[in-house]
């Protein structure tokens, strides 16, 4: 493994802690009445999307799914404002209008999550398309889950950006499961990276939902795009969702999933593990800062107001 | 003296200038480079351009539409072209889940400035003849023109392009020949605005992109038995001009709308609707819809004619309607009229 000499250890485990704590507040959120449905919490996925982020720069472009909070936290997107959307309220990111499965916040270059699975697939790599045409020196990070790469978009996004060698980085957050549905029951060739591979795109399978790893992964990879003009790199994840699909609460047992296949993730937790890297006293502070931040983003939500009924008619179409 | 050219040329030539104007303006698409250019309607411009802004794509239209979309949002203004309107099936989703949506569900916060040139056939079959111009309608957040002359060909696809909202920019292959006067500058046509293409008093046709050539040569020839019809271009689908039409129904209290397509939840089927729910019981009114056949298309021209509505059909319903359904009207076989080809006794 290479010396980790740039990776920001506090920085990665105040992303994982604002990621975890904003999830499981928003979680209790939920279950108290105070934010509606749709919700899919991150919770167990963090590092992935906090991993790829610390590799990036502000101007780097992320584009991502329904189960983005930790994304839209780890490219540094405004927690008061993802709160106040959840929340329904006029001062959200989307003004209350996309809610939990369409952040964005396009000054923190994230530029949106989409609610069909694979959908944004095309949308970030047009966007790289775009970025290549203005001559810029940013990557877009694409952000997917398992799933996406059973559809056709999928493919034609992955073939188009390596013929046209795009600035984009593809990063498939293999959880295993489309809801209750394993992988196995679902695709021929479980892996994924070798799909990207059959394309002339170079992809590499990541272990462990680890930050580290995936961090100096992102950083190699946005190096050699920008460097030697590589076209698309694809990176399959392999993470795990300690939640529902849908909602705040497990799905583990009948009719759900194995809690045993659960258990070494969530013994080796990311944040746990991130967390031991740092001094207790640093740790500690680091808690304290977000906690506090997440209050006063949980009060802003409160205290803001709702949409008036003429909001509902605003933003359908560009002036 | 006014220069007319065809509405090929017409599409020429407002991508043309646009992109000289703007150099976001990229033109991808299927064959949109060969030398041919879709139909002469890109011919050259990748000569003038490059590759870099004029390309030809992978037969992906569901990925190559989202990724239309992605370079929009990034602050292009890319030009997708579809030679059938049919292929546009494998776009929907990026074109109502993405583009119709984008704007309000970030909350304002992003545009997608896109058009889609996509072209209705005629008489080739069941998937290469369809007009789905009313799936979109139904769509808040996309925009729909229809043009049907070549100044309006110019002058709207030029406003599409400057457009910071999808546009749907339908074209028919039976227009594509059609010529007239064309400025040679550039200039947009809003969308929203219907035109009265000719004025009349007994009877109201709307005719939807090529069948406005269909309302105007009917309307000739009812002109012929003494009826007055005026003949509407609604221009643009999305947003519609639905004033215009009601001033016109209210003078004349008879309205047909033909479409290109077929009626039954069709933009046909929405104006006769907001027409009648206009008037409501103030005033007695007759309205007709007029398009395809409630089946697919056939290939044979055998039974194609009974397919297609044409100035016949339009012009057989208008009588009816003015002279009572008792009316005797017979069509001859031989050609009177040059123009809508077709005779015809009352």
């Amino acid at each position: 493994m290479t010396k980790p000499t740039s990776f920001n250890k506090k920085q990665a485990y105040k992303l994982l802690y604002r990621a975890r704590r904003s999830d499981e507040m928003l979680g209790e959120a939920v279950k108290q009445g105070h934010v509606p449905l749709p919700i899919h919490l991150s919770i167990g996925q963090e590092a992935v999307s906090v991993g790829a982020c610390l590799a990036l720069k502000p101007n780097d472009i992320v584009f991502g799914t329904y189960r983005g909070h930790a994304l839209y936290i780890a490219k540094g997107g405004n927690l008061k404002k993802m709160f106040a959307e959840l929340y329904g309220k006029a001062t959200g990111s989307a003004k209350g209008k996309g809610g939990s499965m369409h952040l964005i916040d396009v000054g923190a270059g994230v530029m949106g999550m989409s609610a069909i699975v694979g959908t944004g697939i095309p949308n970030a790599t047009g966007y790289a398309l775009g970025m290549q045409y203005q001559k810029k020196r940013n990557v877009v990070v694409n952000f997917f889950g398992d799933g996406a790469t059973e559809e056709g978009a999928f493919h034609e996004s992955l073939n188009f950006a390596a013929l046209k060698k795009l600035p984009i980085i593809y990063i498939c957050e293999n959880n295993k499961y489309a809801i209750s549905t394993h992988q196995s029951i679902r695709q021929s060739e479980l892996n994924i990276a070798v799909r990207a591979k059959s394309y002339g795109i170079r992809a590499k399978v990541i272990q462990g939902n680890d930050t580290l790893a995936i961090y100096q992964e992102v950083k190699k990879a946005r190096d050699e795009i920008l460097k030697n003009n590589s076209g698309p790199i694809f990176f399959e994840c392999m993470t795990y969702r300690w939640r529902q699909h849908l909602g705040p609460n497990e799905d583990f047992g009948p009719g759900g999933r194995d809690i045993r296949e659960a258990e070494c993730w969530i013994k080796n937790d990311e944040l746990i593990r991130i967390g031991k890297l740092l001094p207790i006293k640093t740790k500690q502070k680091i808690e304290l800062v977000v906690e506090s931040e997440i209050k006063k983003a949980i009060l802003f939500a409160e205290k803001s107001p709702y949409p008036a009924k003429r909001d509902l008619w605003t933003d359908v179409f560009a002036p | 003296m006014k220069r007319i050219i065809s509405y090929t040329e017409a599409i020429l030539e407002a991508t043309e200038q646009e992109m000289i104007r703007d150099s976001s303006v990229i033109l991808l698409g299927q064959g949109v480079d060969y030398d041919r250019g879709l139909l002469g309607t890109t011919k050259g411009l990748v000569n003038k351009f490059g590759f870099r802004r004029v390309f030809d794509t992978p037969l992906s239209e569901d990925g190559m539409t989202g990724i239309s979309i992605g370079a929009a949002l990034a602050g292009l203004r890319p030009i997708h072209t579809h030679v059938r309107m049919d292929f546009l099936t494998l776009t929907m989703n990026q074109l109502i889940n993405i583009a119709a949506k984008a704007r309000y569900m970030y909350g304002g916060q992003v545009n997608v400035p896109l058009v889609i040139r996509t072209l209705i056939g005629d008489g080739w079959g069941a998937q290469h003849s369809q007009g789905l111009h009313s799936l979109f309608v139904n769509i808040p957040g996309l925009k729909i023109v229809v043009p049907s002359t070549p100044h309006d060909a110019k002058g709207l696809l030029i406003q599409a392009i400057r457009d910071n909202n999808p546009v749907i920019f339908v074209e028919h292959f039976k227009l594509y020949a059609e010529e007239g006067y064309v400025p040679e500058k550039p200039y947009a046509i809003p969308f929203g605005k219907a035109v009265v293409r000719k004025k009349g008093t007994d009877i109201t046709l709307v005719g939807i992109s090529y069948m406005n050539v269909e309302c105007l040569n009917a309307a000739h020839y009812l002109e012929k038995v003494g009826v007055s019809a005026e003949v509407i271009d609604p221009v643009s689908l999305a947003p519609l001009d639905i004033d215009t039409i009601i001033k016109s129904v209210q003078k004349t209290g008879k309205l047909i709308v033909a479409d290109t397509a077929w009626t039954s939840c069709g933009v046909s089927a929405e104006i006769v609707a907001r027409v009648a729910e206009y008037f409501g019981a103030r005033k007695q009114i007759s309205l007709e819809r007029i398009g395809f056949a409630p089946v697919p298309s056939p290939n044979t021209p055998a039974l194609e004619k009974y397919f297609y509505p044409n100035a016949e059909s339009i012009a057989r319903t208008a009588l009816k309607m003015t002279h009572g359904k008792g009316a005797k009207i017979t069509f001859a076989t031989h050609k009177l009229d040059k123009k809508s080809g077709m005779t015809e006794k009352v």
